[in-house]
């Protein structure tokens, strides 16, 4: 019987969008079965358009940057926006998957996607906003897969 | 080393290589040998990873040419 991990993603910036997508299309490469639960600002990872899906400086002091930055011009409007499409750069330019290919690369592997319904309903998100192949439930379906999994991680 | 088919990930970071290396094995029939090259450094210890999880056997690997060789027999 093959291996299976069970991963909670709870994060939805750009940095804390990959682990999760990493690990899965990895684990089922390997031959393991996945699944993972989105909840809170993870559910962004699900959405058709990815592109609202951001990183930002500010409070992420380790951010390595090209130019020392101080706090109060991280704060400026824009800075957001410049410095993901900064991230987006470097890492199209280090042989990075985007986000969009590591999602379509669990999804071609079966891995599992599940929404949690009630921040789905907290946030009023509608099921349209998400791509298809997302299963709606709450803490009993994690339960139930992470109870018999090998790998359990919160991300 | 004979093989039956070639797979470049030259210039992918992880998990590229080693999902990528999956595919390419996928229409493979069992006994066949894939040769990956690779640039990512992690890949060696992620190929042998994948090699031991997956029951594909990690006949050889090396360095040449600036790039990571691997040839894995598909079990």
């Amino acid at each position: 019987m093959s291996k299976k991990m069970a991963l909670i993603a709870t994060k939805g910036t750009l940095d804390m969008a990959y682990p999760p997508f990493i690990l899965g299309s990895t684990a089922a490469a390997l031959g393991w079965d996945v699944q993972i639960f989105f909840t809170f600002y993870g559910l962004q990872l699900l959405r058709k358009d990815l592109s609202d899906v951001k990183i930002s400086p500010l409070a992420n002091p380790a951010m390595p940057m090209p130019v020392p930055m101080p706090v109060f011009v991280q704060m400026l409007p824009g800075m957001e926006s410049m410095a993901t499409m900064m991230m987006k750069q470097k890492m199209k330019s280090k042989g990075v998957a985007s986000l969009e290919e590591l999602r379509d690369l669990c999804l071609e592997a079966d891995v599992k996607f599940v929404a949690c319904q009630m921040t789905v309903d907290l946030f009023d998100f509608s099921r349209s906003d998400f791509i298809d192949t997302v299963e709606y439930g709450g803490a009993a379906t994690f339960m139930k897969f992470a109870g018999e999994s090998d790998v359990c991680l919160f991300i | 080393m004979n093989h039956d088919k070639e797979y470049d990930a030259s210039g992918l970071a992880c998990p590229l290589p080693i999902v990528k290396t999956k595919k390419a094995l996928s229409d493979m029939a069992t006994g066949q040998v894939l040769k990956v090259l690779a640039t990512d450094p992690g890949s060696v210890c992620d190929m042998a990873a994948f090699a031991e999880q997956t029951g594909n056997a990690l006949l050889e690997q090396g360095e040449g040419g600036g790039k990571y060789f691997f040839y894995l027999r598909k079990g």
